[in-house]
């Protein structure tokens, strides 16, 4: 297999990636958005394996006399190990995130929150934007 | 334990963050967290002290040699960078002493002075390491923290920030982390030194023009460079303001110099600026940068919002010194670079003394200041001074070199903008400074007294940085210069 068909991992990787990218800009959920984001990631870390693969190859593991033994690179499997906890630190983060956003806006919609955003700003003027940056309240003032 | 120094520079910050959770203790945590930031700011002298002295450092992680292992290279240029993220870092730590973040409830501070710890590594790492894959590692490490970070500001506008920062940040990591891999598929090494070595024979393929533009974007949403500035304005704007201060001053300054890092030494000026012509893309964008930050910032009622466009603006200096390709650009760049983290720094930490009294940040609350605050306010004043680059100010300096190197290049349409936009900064730092001088006090409020003496010297420090390098221009202009002769001359 040749020329565009051979490829045909690489057009699968792009595919996937452009799924996630998708949901990321297009969807309004922010738990969803997340997924995107893990979709989109996933897409690198075959990439990575998907350059990793040698034509009949095997695990990297040379027995004892083996002389001409052909293996798979297992570099990239190293990297993307690293990339993986990388993923899952950044989706627990993100849900971590989605959790605390709800509970202040009893909801995890992105135009929902954006319209409380604005009508708050119409509501208490200009002025409702320095209660959120009123950051450095004096210890006693914070509630406990 | 001399030659230990480049691992112990990423790793003390690390190893310190957990130690600051088991501690969990307010006050230890706050003193532990200082002196460890105290003690990566001696190990970033003393290693610029080294490189000035005996030139480049390679450090071998775990005794494997590179191209097989990691290598930390310390240079002119990343040790430059080093001793300004450490120098940072350890005086907005103390200023913490008085309130950093006092939107979280003293019982779980010792959170966030674990996250600093981390972001500081983070940094450090990214700065140091001679491997573009330990880049992107660093690069999220540092990232996550400061997502959380962000987190921490009062009020639930900071939840979303955070997570819009989260989104763009993720996007801009992954887009770094598939151009590596693709340099990685035409080169087989992902040690930065051999990388530079190696590219030039697969140069001509359409693969490494890919791997270009996924590092290319990636790195300029972490820069923050315009367009792809989206995040930044809400991020600065609902962190506490001790974590902005940090941020605006070394955050995107790391970026930039992985950006000058696989401009000009992975894959070569020759290449960048001459086969796929950069400077026709960045010099553009790095002007509107300069105007659409500065006029956004111009009609910005909140303080902090107003510097955070003001970032966008400096940022847009920055890229313009790099994408001229030339000495006294690179230097006016990275003089920049150095410079506007001291005074952007300090003045988002007159922006925490002054919430830490007044409990606002919006321009209009801020009537009748200059009387009832005078020292924090004359600490404004000189910061903007320097925002707007009036000679002793260290602005002028950075501007003086960009000035020359586009008059250098012929380029007298941008000399021109860099002088218009700088008048644009006088009409944002004139809209502060005549509210706190020239208008009466809001009627029936409380008394407000000066912040106390922990906040005002942290901010004094970096203040009085800007006039100091102003005046004595040797020490960043000099090494700055010898670290842009270095980048250029695209030895790793």
């Amino acid at each position: 297999m040749t020329g565009l068909l051979g490829l045909w991992h690489y057009w699968m990787i792009i595919a996937l990636m452009m799924v996630g990218l998708y949901i990321v800009i297009a969807r309004d959920n922010l738990v969803k958005k997340i997924m995107g984001l893990n979709i989109f990631q996933t897409s690198v870390i075959l990439f990575y394996v998907a350059l990793a693969k040698v034509e009949g190859g095997t695990a990297p593991i040379i027995p004892e006399g083996a002389e001409h033994v052909v293996y798979s690179n297992p570099l990239p499997h190293v990297l993307m190990l690293t990339a993986i906890v990388v993923g899952v630190a950044t989706t627990a983060l993100g849900l971590a995130l989605c959790v605390r956003i709800q509970e202040a806006y009893g909801s995890n919609e992105e135009d929902e929150i954006v319209r409380m955003d604005v009508e708050g700003l119409a509501r208490r003027g200009d002025r409702a934007e320095s209660a959120p940056h009123a950051d450095d309240v004096p210890p006693e003032e914070v509630p406990a | 334990m001399t030659e230990h120094l480049p691992a112990l520079q990423v790793v003390v910050p690390m190893l310190a963050a957990p130690v600051c959770v088991l501690l969990r203790r307010t006050q230890a945590v706050k003193v532990f967290a200082v002196l460890v930031a105290w003690s990566t700011l001696a190990i970033a002298g003393t290693l610029l002290a080294t490189v000035l002295d005996s030139g480049t450092i390679s450090y071998k992680m775990g005794g494997w040699a590179a191209p097989a292992g990691i290598e930390y290279r310390v240079t002119i240029a990343n040790a430059y960078i080093l001793v300004l993220v450490t120098s940072v870092a350890s005086v907005v730590l103390p200023f913490g002493l008085g309130s950093a973040g006092s939107s979280v409830p003293q019982d779980r501070k010792y959170l966030l002075f674990a996250a600093f710890l981390l972001c500081i590594s983070g940094l450090l790492g990214i700065t140091i390491t001679g491997d573009a894959f330990n880049v992107f590692v660093f690069l999220e490490v540092t990232s996550l923290s400061s997502y959380a970070l962000v987190s921490m500001g009062h009020g639930r506008r900071a939840l979303m920030a955070a997570y819009s920062y989260l989104i763009l940040g993720t996007i801009g990591g992954t887009f770094i982390l598939l151009g590596v891999g693709l340099m990685y598929q035409m080169t087989g090494t992902l040690n930065v030194v051999d990388l530079s070595e190696r590219l030039p024979e697969v140069m001509a393929s359409r693969t490494m023009i890919v791997a270009f533009g996924f590092m290319m974007v990636g790195l300029f949403i972490k820069l923050a460079v315009f367009p792809l500035h989206q995040w930044l304005p809400n991020a600065y704007t609902y962190a506490p303001s001790t974590v902005s201060a940090f941020l605006a001053a070394t955050a995107t300054k790391v970026s930039y110099y992985v950006l000058a890092r696989v401009v000009f030494t992975i894959f070569g000026a020759a290449y960048v600026f001459g086969e796929l012509g950069l400077d026709r893309i960045l010099i553009p964008l790095s002007l509107a940068a300069m105007f659409g930050g500065s006029v956004a910032a111009i009609y910005q009622t909140n303080v902090k919002r107003l510097l955070a466009y003001s970032s966008i603006a400096q940022i847009g200096y920055m890229t313009l010194g790099l994408s001229f390709n030339s000495l006294d650009g690179l230097t006016g760049g990275l003089v920049h670079l150095f410079n506007h983290a001291m005074m952007k720094g300090g003045l988002f930490l007159v922006v925490a003394c002054v919430t830490y009294r007044l409990n606002s940040s919006m321009v209009d609350d801020w009537r009748g200041l200059g009387r009832r605050m005078p020292i924090t306010m004359a600490a404004f004043v000189v910061g903007g001074l320097s925002l707007i680059g009036v000679p002793t100010t260290v602005g002028f300096v950075s501007k003086w070199y960009l000035v020359s190197a586009a008059v250098q290049q012929d380029k007298l349409v941008v000399a021109g903008a860099i002088l218009l936009s700088s008048l644009l900064a006088v009409v944002y730092v004139w809209k502060i400074i005549e509210t706190v001088y020239f208008k009466a006090p809001p009627e029936g409020g409380d008394p407000v007294a000066e912040a106390p003496m922990s906040m005002l010297i942290p901010t004094w420090i970096l203040i009085g940085a800007t006039i100091y390098f102003g005046l004595h221009t040797a020490l960043t202009a000099g090494v700055a210069s010898k670290a842009a002769a270095l980048l250029l001359s695209g030895v790793p």
